[in-house]
């Protein structure tokens, strides 16, 4: 008996100190977002008051709220076309059942043997001619095919009854309907799963928009922290710490919520 | 495909065009931004090109041999090898060793695990910033730690002995949530009745965990393993904002020094062959994966 209780002890030990050393950068990060210059100078953790001066000063600096809407529109719109364009692929895969629908799964799987920085030079380009550079459509339709988001929704279709489509066959509906009031409905779930992975992805995507945003008309959130590094570094890292923070607080809040659900989702994805 | 007329061809292959036309969204976009840009890559890789990506003069594999030869891009394969060396091994031992942790079935436990996967949310910009202050040489946490220790100061992200170190120490930290999570979720996954068992007859912790825990995780580490060899391979953001592949070029890893000879420097050419060799890299270790799970790892 007092064995196990040493062991839980020992245990809780460990988790307290390896998560704090794990949480630590962030909640440093969020003490120095409070603090003025001579405070941080003076390596304090604790501010001594929490006011919120530089997070005033940070969205007057940068067209921050533009930056949040650009990157709430970017990150959703991928998210819904992540959705629709994986969900009706998983679908063709389990529930229609055609000759060479192997040969087209094994090209789905070579998708993901090709890295996405290796095609980039192309890419710009395309978006350049199409003249797209800068616009909302330029950001996000490159992103919405996804291997992964279709292996993940096609694992949890295949747990659906094969007698649901009969018995919806002999209701009389039609394919599409099955897809959209049956398939659909019952896989909530997954979707809720793949939705927050293609948020989260899209939101702290830094590459793509760097290269193709010229203007603050569409940049995202991501790009302003670099524009705001560079500005402010030498003088006002309260500043720089309150616009940190200010963009990691929906994903943070999204991964808080959503964890236990991203975990299970995404480990069922990755194994087929 | 077939030329008898027997009623109800069309019919037969109404599947056919129906499954393609629930596939056809995936394909064009698979084709427009991935296959296509891929080929025209490896197109322009034996070109050098004009300001606008364009081919202009076929040199063969001149690129390639330029590139093996110069010392800047082997250096920058050097230190990308140097870096997944650092990164992935120390990663997956850290995120296995917290996922072990998290698994317990205790009080609270739910706030730890929060408190490990909570880098997943975090971006690779968001993280680069904070680390660039922990690495400050003066104001930065590690250095006034090394003070109060009365160690020598480090110059974490200008000293080129030091740089991709740094570099590495926060990359780990940004991976550790996603892999936390996998690896979570692949120790939830197995059986308990397999340690109960084990429990009956008396076993130790690290017996139970070399024995039965490690083999039936193996599919989920294999997985993690791969994954990150390729994220280190991809790594840019934690670069362009730390050290911009300085100082003297130690950390100027393979994507950045793609994007660098690209986009500012206009060499879409030879830029072009260093993504064909990225490209290989990542073919090799994702092969490599498929070949060793069909082996070795056990599944139930």
């Amino acid at each position: 008996m007092r064995d196990s209780t040493l062991k839980k002890v020992w245990i809780y030990f460990l988790l307290t100190v390896t998560s704090f050393l794990v949480f630590f950068p962030v909640l440093y990060a969020f003490m120095i977002s409070f603090m003025s210059g001579s405070e941080i100078l003076q390596g304090r953790f604790f501010p001594e008051a929490f006011n919120f001066d530089n997070y005033a000063k940070v969205f007057d600096r940068l067209p921050l709220f533009k930056y949040l809407l650009n990157s709430f529109v970017v990150s959703l719109t991928v998210m819904v076309g992540q959705l629709a364009v994986c969900s009706l692929a998983a679908y063709a895969f389990v529930f229609i059942p055609f000759k060479g629908r192997d040969l087209v799964f094994f090209l789905f799987i070579s998708t993901m043997m090709i890295p996405w920085e290796a095609t980039m030079i192309p890419n710009f380009f395309t978006i350049q001619k199409l003249d797209w550079l800068n616009t909302y459509q330029g950001m996000s339709l490159p992103f919405f095919a996804l291997a992964f988001g279709t292996f993940l929704l096609r694992q949890h279709f295949k747990t659906i009854p094969k007698e649901l489509q009969e018995a919806s066959q002999i209701a009389g509906l039609s394919r599409f309907a099955f897809f959209w009031k049956v398939i659909l409905p019952v896989s909530k779930t997954s979707l809720v799963t793949l939705g927050a992975y293609g948020f989260l992805t899209t939101w702290n995507m830094y590459l793509w928009p760097l290269l193709i945003t010229t203007n603050s008309s569409v940049r995202t959130v991501q790009i302003g922290l670099k524009q705001l590094q560079s500005q402010e570094i030498s003088t006002d890292w309260g500043v720089v710490m309150a616009g940190v923070i200010v963009v990691i607080i929906p994903t943070l809040l999204l991964l808080f919520i959503g964890q236990k659900q991203l975990q299970k989702g995404l480990s069922q994805g990755a194994l087929k | 495909m077939t030329t008898v007329r027997a009623p109800g061809v069309w019919k037969r292959s109404a599947n056919l065009r129906i499954g393609f036309l629930y596939l056809l969204p995936s394909i064009i976009l698979f084709a427009v931004f991935l296959f296509y840009p891929m080929i025209r890559t490896i197109y322009l890789s034996f070109f050098l090109t004009d300001q606008n990506g364009n081919a202009a003069v076929s040199v063969g594999f001149e690129n390639y041999s330029y590139l093996l030869t110069s010392p800047a891009f082997l250096n920058s394969m050097k230190a990308t090898g140097l870096f997944v060396l650092y990164t992935v091994p120390v990663g997956i031992i850290l995120a296995l060793f917290f996922a072990l942790l998290a698994n317990e079935k205790l009080k609270g436990i739910g706030f730890f695990r929060t408190m490990y996967s909570s880098t997943m949310g975090i971006s690779v910009a968001a993280s680069s910033v904070i680390w660039l202050f922990l690495f400050h040489p003066s104001v930065g946490v590690f250095n006034r730690i090394l003070l109060v220790l009365d160690f020598p100061q480090i110059q974490w992200l200008l000293d080129p002995e030091w740089a991709l170190v740094s570099i590495a120490i926060s990359t780990i930290w940004m991976n550790t949530g996603f892999s936390f999570l996998i690896l979570l979720g692949g120790l939830q996954n197995i059986d308990e009745h397999l340690y109960e068992s084990s429990r009956i007859d008396g076993a130790g912790y690290f017996y139970r965990l070399r024995r039965i825990t490690i083999p039936m995780l193996s599919p989920t580490l294999f997985f993690i393993i791969t994954i990150s060899l390729i994220n280190a391979f991809q790594t840019f953001g934690q670069i362009d904002i730390l050290t911009k592949g300085g100082p003297s070029q130690s950390t100027n890893l393979i994507v950045y020094s793609i994007y660098r000879e690209a986009f500012i420097n206009y060499q879409f050419g030879t830029a072009s062959a260093q993504a064909v060799i990225l490209f290989i890299i990542i073919l090799v270790v994702t092969l490599l994966q498929f070949k060793l799970v069909e082996r070795k790892v056990h599944y139930q």
